[in-house]
Order: C-alpha cells, then structure tokens, then sequence
C-alpha cells in the first residue's frame, strides 16, 4: 500500500500537472472574483469564506479524472487489480494520494488567499481547519465519480454532473463552519457534521467505488 | 398465489403490461380528467391566494411522485444488484425519465405560484434547493444511462449511483435545512394528527383536499401506466438488438 502511495506521489510530481494545476486554478478563481463582484472590502470579505470554498472545490473537480484515467490507458489499473491489494485498498490509497497532492496545498495555500479577499482576521484558523476537514471527503467522493466514469472516452463533463450534487453537504457545511467561525459565531454544529461526513464517505464509499471499478474493469 | 419473482420473466412481464396497460391508462385519464376538473372548476378560490391556489393540484401531486419516484428506483435498483432480473432495472430507468419531468413539473407550477404570492420566482428556501437537488441527481443518473454503452455495465453503475446519490440526497435535504430558514408552508395535505383528528395546526381544507386526493392518485396510476410502457419498449429494444447482433453472426 505504501509502495503505491509513494508512486502515485512520485507521479504526480515528476511528471507534472496535477501536483501545481489546481492551485493555480484556486489562485485564478480567487483573483477573477474581485472582478465580477467589484473591489468594495467589505463586500470582499463577506464573501470570502464561501469563494474560497467554492474555489477549492472547483480546483478539486478539475483533476479528477487524473486520479484513475491514466492507470486505466496504460493496463495498470488491470494489474493492481489482480494485485493481492484489495480493490477497496487500491482505491482508498488513490484518493489519499489525491488529497496530498491537491486537497493538502489548497489548505495550506488558502491563508494566502484569504488575504486576497480580506478575509476577517478571525476567520484564519476556521478557514484552514473546514478546508481540512472537508477536503478529504472531496477527494473520496470525487474517487467514486472517476471510478464510475473510468472507462467513458470522455468522461470529464459527466464526472463534473455526477459528482457536484455529491458535493453539495461538504460544501454547505464547509463554508457554513469558514463563515461563522469569521463571523464569531457558535462553530461545533458545522464542526461536527462536516467531520462526520467526511468520517463517514471515508469508511463507506471505497466499498462503492471498488464495486463500480470491478463493474468497469469486467 | 403466484409469487412476484415471476414477473422477472420479461416474457411475463411484457404480456401482463400489454393486459394491464389499457387499463391503467383509461383510468388514470379518467381520474385525472375528473380530479383536475372539480379541482378547477368546482372548488372556490382561496380567500386570500384566490384563484392561484388551484395550482396545487398540479403542484402537490408531481413533487410526491418525484421523491417517490426515487424511492421505487433505489428499491428496484437494489433488486437488481442482488437478484439480477433485468426487467427490475429496466423499470427503474423507465421510472427515472419520469421522475426527471415530474420535478421539473413541480419546481415550475411552483415557480408560477410562487410570483404573485411570495412575489419571486424563486427563493433559496430548503425544500425548493432540495429539489433543485433532486433534479440533479436525476440528470446524472440519467446521463450515465446514456454515456454507457454496455446494458449490463450501465445497469451496475446506474444502479450503484442510485444508492449512493439516495444517501446524500438525504444528507443534502438535511444540510440544506440546516442552511436557511424557509419560506415554504410545512406538510398540511396529509399529516398523522390531521387523521386522527388531535391536530390543532391548519391542514388543507377538505373542499380542496377529495379533489387533490383524486388527483394525486391520477398521477400515480399515470405513473403506473407510463413505467409499464417504458419498461416494455425497453425490454422490446433489448430484444431486437439481440436479434440484430444474432443475424450479424451468421
């Protein structure tokens, strides 16, 4: 398992993309904002806290079909399969391997963003904490829609459709938990449910997701 | 008595749907056409909605159907995953194109009520952004249908979608909820306490209620008839598309 961890980080840094795309992606969307809503502070860091979500969430999106699509050209999904590695762990390690890359410098980059948008000084920690709760459950879910999509010749625009209703309770409860924790208000519901989630896909969906991989890889 | 796993048989189930549909459909028509009538015509206007209140007939019955709908696909979905009879996951891709249109119906008749009462098409209220949801969910359900090309491949993943989009629908409808306060009126049409007659909070007066009640059955036998229908064709299509594969082979 860990052999495949390692690979997949190898990967994704050696061979470039995945590893830098998404926080530009973020970097971009944060900076167009101030653009179509105007440069009014006050307005800016209002919104902070729901962009930057949102903005993590999309970065997120964008490299999810990187996740399975290239083992599955080359016949290295097939092996794995075949690998005494459990499906269920195979998949698992993909979306661990998914967070690290994307989902680890997103949290650790969106204080830089914050800045940006202005967002409240209180607001720091909480942004970076939901980012880090949340982020996993993004990576899960979105390991399930890629394994649903692996064998479409182009699968992105429908991984996108099936995979943001997905998004839907982490995004609320997410941005929720960012927005009351700048706003110095009562924190533990979102805290709780938002933790839950993403407790809960990540001991549940691999199951799916192995389940639909063995559909795809029949 | 025979037992219900016959009707896995699409043979079966293809000559019990020719029986039965002609039925079906004569009686929904009758029961809507009667239903949709009185509800119009018969019934007086709102002392404060007016005439707008009359939309309810449309409304109330296609947004039960449309989580019903989803209901019955995650049951014959899970049919499937576990016994494998194709006309249950059939049915469940009849029933979702179905579904799709009657939560278009009910956002839309709730948008046209929604203007001249609450004065906005549309308003980020739970239940109206639950189905919003719910639309979704059936759209992608729907779009992998058609982006496979392998039945028994698209029945799985469709299949699996479903209980998993069925689990975080739920979660969605609850952390929608929990997002914003709502503007939408609570559960009056049928309510325990309004049975039993312990309940002391409004509920839909009964000159409108027989009316609405003849039409939500309408829409169900409507239902019925129309799942019956696409499941057969599907089941028709299957059937000369092996004949075709068949007639290439030799």
């Amino acid at each position: 398992m860990i052999a495949l961890l390692t690979r997949d980080l190898k990967l994704a840094i050696r061979a470039g993309g995945g590893f830098g795309l998404g926080l530009a992606f973020f970097l971009i969307v944060v900076i167009l904002v101030p653009f179509s809503v105007g440069p009014e502070s006050g307005l800016l860091s209002d919104i902070a806290p729901g962009v930057l979500w949102l903005g993590a969430l999309l970065a997120c999106l964008l490299s999810l079909d990187r996740i399975l699509a290239l083992d599955w050209e080359d016949g290295t999904l097939d092996l794995m399969a075949t690998s005494p590695l459990p499906l269920e762990g195979v998949v698992t390690i993909k979306a661990l391997a998914h967070w690290l890359t994307t989902g680890l410098p997103l949290v650790i980059a969106a204080p830089l963003f914050g800045l940006l948008l202005n967002l409240p000084q209180a607001g720091y920690p909480w942004l970076v904490l939901s980012l880090a709760i949340g982020t996993p459950a993004l990576s899960v879910v979105g390991t399930f829609g890629a394994a649903l999509t692996v064998g479409l010749k182009r699968g992105g625009l429908l991984l996108s459709l099936l995979v943001l209703p997905l998004y839907v309770p982490t995004l609320i409860f997410g941005a929720e938990l960012a927005r009351r924790g700048a706003d110095g208000q009562a924190t533990t519901t979102p805290m709780l449910m938002l933790a839950g989630i993403t407790f809960g896909v990540i001991a549940l969906l691999p199951f799916a997701s192995a389940l639909v991989l063995r559909v795809n890889l029949r | 008595m025979a037992s219900i796993w016959e009707y896995a048989n699409p043979v079966k189930f293809s000559k019990t749907a020719s029986t039965v549909l002609p039925w079906v459909s004569v009686l929904a028509a009758v029961t809507l056409a009667v239903g949709l009538v009185w509800g119009f015509f018969f019934t007086p206007d709102d002392f404060r909605q007016g005439s707008t209140v009359k939309i309810i007939y449309i409304h109330v019955p296609s947004a039960m159907m449309a989580i019903n709908i989803w209901a019955m696909m995650l049951v014959t979905s899970l049919i499937w995953l576990i016994r494998r009879h194709h006309v249950s996951v059939l049915a469940a891709k009849g029933a979702a194109s179905v579904g799709v249109v009657m939560t278009l119906i009910a956002l839309i008749t709730g948008a046209v009520w929604g203007q001249p009462m609450w004065g906005t098409w549309w308003v980020w209220d739970p239940r109206l952004t639950s189905f919003l949801i719910l639309f979704l969910f059936y759209l992608g359900y729907l779009a992998l249908w058609e982006a496979i090309d392998d039945p028994d491949t698209a029945a799985d993943l469709t299949s699996v979608l479903c209980i998993v989009g069925s689990v975080f629908a739920m979660l969605s409808r609850y952390a929608v909820n929990f997002w914003n306060q709502g503007l939408h009126q609570g559960a009056s049409v049928m309510r325990a306490g309004a049975v039993t007659g312990t309940d002391t909070e409004e509920k839909v007066s009964n000159i409108f209620f027989y009316p609405l009640l003849l039409c939500i059955i309408g829409f169900v036998l409507l239902f019925v008839a129309l799942v019956f229908l696409r499941t057969r064709t599907e089941i028709h299509k299957r059937r000369t598309s092996a004949l075709l594969a068949r007639e290439r082979l030799s």
